[in-house]
């Protein structure tokens, strides 16, 4: 999940600014550093050597260098940040090669459901793209905020319930990588980590066509089963029945997620994610 | 529901044995620790017959002075609670993985609300308003505060806060969503316990008592300075808590906005930050940052004024380019206000608004590295004298610096896309708040010591406690700045990946490191409160000190100072001292007066009495019990305000009495460096 170890275009700008802005203030701070711990040395009470000047307590050329420096570095950081975030704007699109894959995620308690309209299909815990590929997120969550984030591909963003974010990522490398909920949403939030498959773009219709066939079925009822609070420890799969799902969920046409159920325990409920294990 | 149910929910709302942990042994333990602690201090302060000059010295006092103290050691307390937490959470993340540890989710999650909720609000706040308490006055050349009382009363709010939070440990739950509680997971739905509610109200009922202190120092910076004390002849320190307090009475009741209206959700059914009936939860992440942006700026500004004081006092010299570290401190003071965005870059806002927040963001960074080169140039041409309160100010800087630079990379929107809310923003706010705030309170705490209590501060476990602090921050947070970049987010009570975890494992070592510099702070404690005699100091002078805190004795009478000092320029007592040295003598015979001072006053401790009473019975729901605290903090107030006598007067031969023993305390000083 290292971060300088980018996996596709996104991450790769993502690591390159943040390594470039890094380098840009260490050429003012290592300086500035190591002049802090030489004054402090050298100006020591005890070394005879270092001339006195207790009246040299303003210059104007003095003040002139120390807001230009720091000005200077940061104008030019600032053109960083502003060309850098309309560069890699999340909601905008990152080309590849062969037709984009739309996918729908939504952050449910405690698990990540990603629905794929376009293939009838949809799956927990797991996401499989074709690698090369535009990917086209729509995000919504099923209760509290979460943020959606596979750290070698890039850009994360939130999930909130009634809404619907948008992120473009692409994968370029087959392999396995690991994403992760990066905003806490509970007793269950550490196992909202969720395993991602880039798969070759040959292979990807064959694995739409097995999930495909999958027995179990996500509808509204399934669905309403699926969020309720809870740790998924396998990999389910589903058909997926309305393709229309996302929406009925991001327009609240199906409900939030519950919280936890009240037991006798008024002042310290209990909550699935504890019971699970 | 039964008949006897009805009754006792009558009486007690939703508090029922089941609301203490009889099945956790940790908080259990640790309450209980708590409560023989305070039991037993409490018996012997009575058996030792020591309640009647608690009480009238320092429970109803209204001398800013020892309300400074309690301040501080309301701080110095909850850092132990705080601290506790963190040791906890650096051990359940060492041993957290692939396994669940030793703390289970719902206990964990309290935990990390619990630790950052505290060391903001009842650390570093109490700390930095009880340092601004304990000088500010002093260093404007005047007796008090503006409004004394109301100082007290701010205090003791305050600690009502602090009690609240730690209640929670024992009866029922403390908050499990995190320090700024965010809908909606903090909404009714989610968090149906009384974590929440513990939380909200005992940040409204120590809001109100940050909000009356900052207004009192405001009030006092601009309307009490002695006889030539302008606003460019200021101490560093007084800007900055100008600064500070300007930011607090604008930026708390924003704070107090956004808790009532979460807390109208939780308790009244109300929709602000639900996800039915068009709450919304980007509004609470908009109002608590518009609060929580301004209020790191509330914590630190303070601490860069007494960073000024000292680099200053132990160079030898004045303050390099004063009116720049002024127009520095302003500059902050607005900006900081205009940046709030940037805590959610990753919200889905268009890059024109994300980049504008991000450039707002970074440009605070100029006044801040102007004011790391004038601490530099103060230095230029000084004489250094590394005595503690000195280590913590070079510490300070190289660390800062650090944790600027880490703060304008998460100010990138681009990289901010792969930081925000991983482990290495976790190293980057400890990195300024441990590295800035608290290293300030630390420099503060060393300084102004023995101008508070008459004797000084072991030098020799002082510089210990630097030394294990400064290298136990390193190694504990160094390693989260690289386990964020591994990807690894923040509040995981467990995970599996294994990268992490050799970082995790440094990271509980550093910890260790960081407690043996908090023991060396107790034991220098310790140890300077027995060796007391030989560490006086006499002249109230100890440091050479430049401003006008230092002009009296050492603690100072309770009216500071027997005639207000005319100030003639900045470094106020340092220009008196090179006077006074230029014609061998400190003073004419002066013709002493009558002072009057304000009057002692239990109003603040039983305001805070009732609303403890009023707070507790909210966070349960107990209605009669809301009603009778509610009434009784009216009329405390009430009583206050019907007063017939609120000052008293220090007859003149009294202060003529107390300031002699001063004046030949200081006349020797000057004979013995005349003599030098």
């Amino acid at each position: 999940m290292n971060l300088l170890d980018p996996q596709g275009p996104v991450a790769t700008a993502n690591s390159t600014i943040l390594v470039d802005s890094v380098f840009i203030m260490l050429a003012i701070v290592v300086p500035t550093i190591i002049a802090i711990l030489a004054f402090a040395f050298w100006f020591r009470a005890s070394n005879t050597k270092a001339r006195f000047q207790p009246d040299f307590v303003y210059s104007g050329r003095v003040e002139m260098v120390v807001w230009a420096i720091p000005a200077l570095t940061v104008i030019l950081l600032g053109g960083v940040a502003w060309i850098g975030s309309h560069q890699l704007d999340p909601a905008a699109p990152v080309p590849g090669t062969g037709s984009p894959v739309r996918i729908q995620a939504v952050s449910l308690d405690w698990k990540w459901l990603f629905i794929y309209p376009d293939q009838r299909i949809a799956t927990v815990n797991t996401l499989t793209v074709p690698a090369g590929a535009e990917l086209n997120f729509q995000l919504t969550s099923s209760s509290v905020m979460n943020v959606f984030f596979i750290p070698q591909l890039g850009s994360m963003i939130y999930t909130m319930n009634g809404m619907v974010t948008k992120l473009n990522l692409r994968a370029d490398n087959e392999g396995k990588l690991q994403g992760l909920s990066a905003h806490f949403s509970g007793d269950g939030f550490p196992d909202m980590m969720f395993d991602v498959n880039v798969i070759s773009p040959l292979a990807f219709p064959d694995w739409v066509a097995t999930t495909a066939k999958s027995d179990a079925v996500l509808n509204e009822e399934s669905y309403t089963k699926l969020m309720q609070q809870g740790i998924e420890r396998g990999r389910p799969t589903y058909r997926l029945e309305d393709p229309r799902l996302f929406d009925l969920i991001a327009t609240q046409h199906i409900p939030p997620g519950p919280g936890p159920e009240l037991l006798s325990d008024a002042g310290r409920p209990h909550s699935g994610g504890h019971d699970a294990r | 529901m039964p008949a006897g149910r009805t009754v006792e929910a009558t009486m007690l709302g939703k508090l029922d044995w089941s609301a203490i942990p009889f099945d956790q042994p940790i908080p259990l333990i640790a309450g209980a620790v708590v409560l023989v602690a305070i039991l037993g201090v409490l018996i012997w302060v009575v058996v030792k017959g020591h309640l009647p000059y608690l009480w009238h010295e320092w429970i109803t006092s209204v001398d800013h002075k020892r309300i400074g103290v309690m301040y501080i050691l309301l701080a110095s307390v909850m850092l132990l609670r705080g601290g506790s937490d963190a040791i906890m959470m650096r051990i359940q993340q060492a041993v957290a993985y692939q396994s669940q540890g030793y703390l289970p989710p719902e206990h964990y999650n309290q935990i990390f609300s619990a630790h950052g909720t505290i060391m903001i609000f009842f650390v570093a706040m109490p700390f930095v308003i009880g340092l601004m308490n304990l000088v500010v006055p002093l260093q404007l050349g005047v007796r008090d505060v503006a409004f004394p009382t109301l100082n007290s009363v701010g205090f003791w709010l305050t600690a009502t806060g602090a009690l609240l939070v730690n209640l929670s440990l024992v009866i029922g739950e403390f908050a499990r969503t995190g320090w700024l509680a965010f809908p909606p997971l903090s909404g009714l739905s989610y968090s149906p316990g009384v974590g929440v509610d513990y939380y909200a109200w005992s940040l409204q009922i120590s809001g109100v008592g940050t909000l009356v202190a900052g207004i009192n120092l405001v009030t006092t910076v601009l309307k009490l300075r002695t006889r030539g004390m302008n606003y460019l002849r200021m101490p560093m320190f007084c800007w900055t808590t100008l600064a500070s307090n300007l930011l607090i009475v604008a930026a708390f009741p924003i704070l107090t906005a956004t808790l009532a209206m979460l807390l109208l959700d939780r308790y009244l059914g109300f929709h602000f930050f639900t996800n039915e009936a068009g709450g919304n939860v980007m509004m609470f992440m908009n109002l608590i940052w518009a609060w929580g942006h301004p209020e790191v700026y509330i914590l630190v500004l303070p601490a860069f004024g007494i960073f000024s004081e000292v680099v200053s006092t132990f160079s030898g010299k004045a303050l390099f380019g004063y009116r720049s570290m002024v127009l520095a401190t302003m500059a902050i003071c607005v900006i900081s206000f205009m940046v709030w965005l940037h805590h959610f870059f990753t919200m889905g806002a268009g890059p024109d608004v994300n980049a504008i927040f991000g450039i707002a963001s970074m440009i605070i960074a100029v006044p801040t590295g102007v004011k790391i080169y004038n601490w530099l140039f103060t230095m230029y041409g000084g004489r250094i004298r590394f005595a503690t309160p000195m280590l913590w100010a070079v510490g300070f800087m190289v660390t800062f610096i650090i944790g600027g630079l880490t703060g304008v990379l998460v100010a990138v929107p681009p990289a901010d896309f792969m930081l925000h809310n991983s482990m290495f923003l976790v190293a980057h706010f400890h990195n300024v708040i441990i590295g800035g705030v608290l290293f300030g309170a630390f420099a503060g705490f060393e300084y102004w010591f023995p101008k508070a209590f008459g004797f000084r501060l072991d030098e020799r476990w002082g510089k210990l406690a630097f030394w294990f602090t400064f290298l136990g921050f390193y190694v504990t947070f160094m390693p989260l700045y690289v386990a964020g970049m591994l990807g690894m987010t923040r509040r995981l009570q467990h995970y599996d990946v294994a990268a992490w975890r050799p970082w995790m494992l440094v990271a509980a070592a550093g910890m260790a490191v960081l407690t043996i510099g908090v023991i060396c702070q107790i034991m220098q404690l310790v140890v300077s409160i027995r060796n007391r005699e030989a560490l006086r100091d006499r002249t109230g002078d100890p440091w050479d000190g430049r401003s006008l805190e230092w002009a009296t004795s050492s603690p100072p009478p309770v009216f500071n100072f027997a005639f207000s000092p005319d100030v003639r320029g900045e470094d106020a007592y340092w220009d008196m001292k090179t006077h006074a040295r230029q014609q061998s003598l400190e003073h004419e015979v002066p013709e002493y007066h009558d002072i009057e001072m304000p009057r002692n006053s239990p109003t603040g401790f039983v305001c805070a009495f009732f609303a403890t009473i009023m707070g507790f019975a909210l966070i349960w729901h107990i209605w009669w019990m809301v009603i009778l605290g509610g009434i009784g903090a009216f009329a405390t107030f009430v009583v206050f305000a019907w007063r017939d006598h609120d000052e008293y007067v220090i007859p003149a031969e009294e202060v003529a009495r107390i300031d002699r023993i001063n004046l030949e305390e200081r006349r020797s000083l000057v004979s013995m460096a005349g003599a030098l």
